[in-house]
């Protein structure tokens, strides 16, 4: 991840923000108003956050903001400046797996994966709130997340196992 | 690297980039050479070389060569080319296993590039369960992988001077048995250079009894990317100097233009252009955030719509609709003389709503259209398909035109994959620079995906006295409008048609001819009708009194594929239907299945379902029907998918919530026969999957619309099985058949669940549900029927 300033040459309420992500820190010129997401997913070139509908309903753009799993799609930029944002690309990589994303492996708990970034930072927001969350409550926190290839099982197992895993 | 040599590595996926770099030479060069060393490119000038030309070509690779399919690097490694496309289905590991078993190398040293046309060799589209039987029975990929073990084996046998018979193939070499020091790898053999010879029909294909990499579970190489973030799906596609690109749909299905106003958006700032080709209006802006705004704001005066029939009227208008193409799928016709006879006769009539796919993300497409030359990256399920009907709607050559498969969300279908293709070459086109266009969710489910049909469908039987099926007649209704674009009609889907190119036209046609050959690849055909056409039974049942009639006419709105497209509305019917006539005689659901099927493949995995399920055999309803409180039950139904492409069964127990309606499935038991086991667990998570988006779709899917345009534009307005629902525990069923044909896997459990599921329900209640989706206020309806 490079430094630098993206500047936006629309609108003309133009601000200066310095946004956290994934422990960097990136200076925007940007529309206050423009959601968090087409920042991170553009300008900043990450793949994690994804566009699913743009009105909080699939959990498709879910980042964490200090410890809170948000949508990025409705959240303007604005709101989070000076905040930790984390993005999947923050909480492991391939040779260093988070343990969420080792038990998605492990559980092959994917087809076409678009939904895995909702599913995998709304996990991770409640699991690190609580590692002894119950499976009530993880299921409530994942009631707003969708996936359409309908690998809920595999899913579930996943987060299970991850659940034991952070918890031990 | 120089400028161009970036540009060219640009235009390539990672795959195809890092498949390419392992094999070290540029594709369509080492196709069209004339067969000589093509080896030790640096890689400044491969990539230069590769970029000088323009990497298009009238046709694909022929399927005929071994080198269309399989290229040996120098470095032995193998990289396999091919037109079946990984769309999240996983068949891109099934197929790496494939290459990997036949070429006797570990599963890591095969890269697979697929759906790029100026590298993969034309295999249509990658739908319909085809996949599978496509490249893993005697011909295409599987046979290219044995061409090829074959063709090593005879360089090797010239190399050491002995007969083939005496050669041993493991791990990427060629030994003489007995002798270790006469060992050739295959980069040694032929590493960088053409095979040049044609796929032989006849080279010996390994036994599943020797498979090593087949038949046992791999893992998905793009899981690890996918987990953290590094997989790049189209809409994650960046190009130097993109801009962005949002569309403008009518609000109104039929509205045109009338006129646009370019003044209303002037001004603002990052807006590029506003396009407008007929009635396809849309703006171009520097960043995605502006072109959101832009097209917004941008004031288009459109005509008013061409209205719509009332969506709750909406199973009056698919019956008397017209015109009507009819089509006879078999027809004894005897079944009314046989009807009068039958001691009873059972009628019932099943609905079935206009359904979504839904996709998690909204179709997105990149387009750089230079001039006459265009590179296209698009989530496509047909890469030749789309090349052609682009450079229609561009005015560009084909061979002037490549288009790049790029993984998009899951698309089950006909989503808004082929629409927002054009959507994106159309701007691009307009703006002569790169353009990325993002579907919003509105546009992808008002207007971007060609919907799932709608059905009305009638079903009657004979019953004798002793309760055998004598006689059976099977009628429906559904109206079709578009399709897949196909080679040549870009109309058939939104932004072709809004363009100017018209949709395929309707057809109409009665009476249906007599069918001249048995095809029941819609499932029109009841499992248990015997399937005589021209003398010979070819259908799984024994009711030889039968008639299956298919009305279609013009719909109002695009429709096309949608996963198990109406072989899941026809198998709820029929096997709801077999429920209410084994409810009729009283016999258990699964035995009287068994006495109406002929094809013991279909007999033995309903049989096996119903084993692992403990079925509790038994007629319906279960004893005794309260009208209060949690009543439980057990469904089971069963299809031979498209006929013959896949065998499964499903039980579902579930309860019934009678004071709220609600449906809670507690347990899904799926038995499937798909021939050999390529990826046991790549077909698991396929049949898991489709039970459950199964689930979702009998109980709640269901497109709506008000007088003139879609309702259901949204997740609060079309509804979907999320992921903290109570989910059932699904247990999958594998039957191996090594000795059968490689047939579908992906649309088979999705096939069944709304059968099973409307089954459990009158199990458990004695109220037979008719209509999907299965509401609450639907099965209180229909409980307040039967009480």
């Amino acid at each position: 991840m490079t430094h630098g300033v993206v500047r936006h040459t629309f609108g003309e309420y133009m601000a200066s923000i310095t946004l956290k992500v994934n422990g960097e820190s990136h200076g925007v010129d940007v529309d206050p108003a423009t959601p968090l997401l087409y920042i991170l997913a553009e300008d900043l070139g990450l793949n994690g956050p994804k566009f699913g509908c743009g009105l909080s309903q699939c959990g498709a753009c879910t980042v964490i903001v200090d410890g809170r799993a948000i949508r990025s799609c409705v959240t303007p930029v604005k709101i989070v400046e000076g905040m930790e944002i984390t993005t999947l690309e923050g909480i492991g990589t391939i040779e260093s797996l988070h343990p969420l994303q080792k038990a998605f492996i492990e559980e092959q708990a994917a087809q076409c994966g678009f939904c895995l970034n909702g599913v995998i930072m709304t996990a991770k927001a409640i699991l690190d709130k609580n590692p002894k969350v119950s499976k009530e409550e993880i299921e409530q926190a994942l009631s707003g997340v969708l996936c359409r290839c309908f690998t809920h099982v595999r899913m579930m197992a996943a987060i299970k196992n991850a659940q034991q895993e952070m918890a031990g | 690297m120089t400028k161009q040599s970036q540009v060219m590595s640009e235009n390539l996926t990672h795959e195809a980039l890092g498949a390419l770099r392992g094999a070290g030479f540029s594709r369509r060069k080492f196709l069209q050479s004339t067969g000589a060393l093509v080896v030790s490119f640096s890689m400044g000038g491969m990539w230069s070389t590769a970029a000088a030309q323009f990497e298009g070509g009238e046709v694909g690779p022929p399927h005929d060569q071994l080198d269309s399919w399989i290229a040996i690097g120098a470095d032995g490694s193998v990289t396999a080319y091919t037109g079946k496309e990984e769309l999240g289905q996983g068949i891109s590991t099934a197929q790496i296993q494939l290459v990997a078993e036949e070429l006797c190398v570990p599963f890591e040293r095969v890269k697979l590039i697929y759906c790029d046309t100026s590298m993969t060799p034309d295999q249509g589209v990658t739908s319909g369960s085809q996949s599978h039987p496509t490249n893993f029975n005697h011909a295409n990929l599987g046979q290219a992988g044995a061409t090829a073990r074959q063709a090593l084996l005879q360089l090797a046998s010239k190399r050491f001077d002995v007969p083939v018979e005496q050669l041993a193939v493991a791990d990427g070499s060629v030994s003489v048995k007995g002798d270790a020091t006469k060992k050739a790898s295959y980069g040694e053999l032929i590493g960088g250079k053409k095979f040049a010879i044609r796929l032989d029909a006849k080279a010996p294909r390994k036994p599943a009894s020797e498979w090593v990499v087949l038949g046992k579970p791999a893992r998905r190489p793009d899981l690890p990317a996918l987990v953290t973030g590094e997989f790049e799906f189209v809409h994650n596609t960046r190009l130097p100097g993109m801009l962005h690109g949002r569309v403008v749909r009518p609000p109104a299905v039929g509205a045109t233009v009338m006129h646009v106003d370019e003044s209303s958006v002037a001004g603002m700032a990052g807006l590029v252009k506003v396009v407008v080709k007929n009635n396809f209006v849309g703006v171009v802006a520097e960043k995605p955030w502006q072109a959101m705004q832009a097209a917004e704001k941008l004031a288009v005066a459109w005509t008013p719509g061409k209205g719509l029939p009332k969506h709750e009227e909406l199973y009056e208008f698919v019956r008397n609709n017209k015109p009507v193409r009819d089509t006879l799928l078999v027809n004894s016709q005897d079944v009314d003389q046989a009807l009068a006879g039958a001691a009873t006769v059972v009628q019932a009539t099943y609905h079935y709503p206009y359904q979504m796919h839904g996709s998690m993300g909204p179709s997105c497409a990149v387009a750089d259209v230079q001039g006459d030359k265009a590179t296209i990256y698009s989530p496509t399920q047909a890469v030749w398909h789309q090349r052609n009907t682009s450079a229609m709607v561009l005015g560009l050559k084909p061979e002037n035109v490549r288009v790049i498969f790029r993984r998009g969300s899951g698309c089950y279908g006909c989503n808004g994959a082929d629409a927002v293709t054009y959507d994106a070459a159309l701007l691009s086109q307009a703006v002569g620079k790169p353009v990325k266009v993002q579907l919003s969710r509105k546009d992808e489910m008002a207007w971007g995906e060609n919907y799932g049909f709608a059905f009305v469908l009638d079903e009657r039987a004979g019953l004798d006295a002793q309760g055998n099926i004598i006689a059976w007649d099977h009628e429906s209704w559904s109206p079709v409008l578009g399709n897949r674009p196909g080679m040549t009609t870009p109309g058939n889907v939104v932004s072709g048609m809004l363009a100017g190119f018209e949709t395929e036209p309707f057809v109409a046609r009665s009476p249906a001819p007599e069918p001249t050959g048995y095809n029941n690849g819609t499932n029109g055909v009841p499992s248990y009708f015997a399937g005589n056409v021209g003398g010979s039974p070819k259908g799984t049942g024994t009711i030889k009194s039968e008639r299956s009639l298919i009305h279609n006419s013009p719909s109002p709105f695009f429709t096309g594929p949608l996963r198990s497209p109406a072989r899941l509305q026809n198998t709820f019917t029929h096997e709801s239907f077999m429920d209410e006539l084994a409810a009729r005689v009283k016999a258990d659901p699964v035995a009287y299945r068994l006495k109406h099927l002929s094809d013991p493949r279909l007999s033995d995995v309903v049989k096996a379902a119903a084993k692992a399920a403990g079925w509790d055999a038994r007629p319906s309803p279960k004893a005794p029907i309260r009208r209060t409180g949690v009543a439980t039950g057990r469904g089971i139904a069963c299809v031979s998918y498209e006929g013959d492409n896949g065998y499964a069964a499903m039980v579902v127990e579930l309860e019934v919530d009678q004071d709220t309606g609600k449906i809670n499935v507690k347990r899904i038991v799926v038995s499937n026969d798909s021939g050999p086991i390529s990826n046991p667990d790549g077909i698991r998570n396929q049949i898991e999957g489709g039970a459950l988006q199964g689930l979702s779709r009998a109980l709640m899917e269901e497109v709506t619309w008000d007088e003139e345009k879609v309702t259901s534009v949204n997740w609060n307005s079309y509804h979907s099985l999320h992921l903290g629902f109570d989910i059932p525990k699904i247990e999958v069923i594998l039957l191996n058949r090594p000795d059968e044909h490689a047939t579908g896997a992906g649309e088979t459990s999705i096939t069944l669940t709304a059968a099973a599921v409307g089954n459990a329900i009158f199990d458990a209640t004695g109220a037979r549900i008719r209509q999907v989706p299965f509401t609450p206020e639907r099965v209180k309806a229909a409980l307040g029927q039967t009480s």
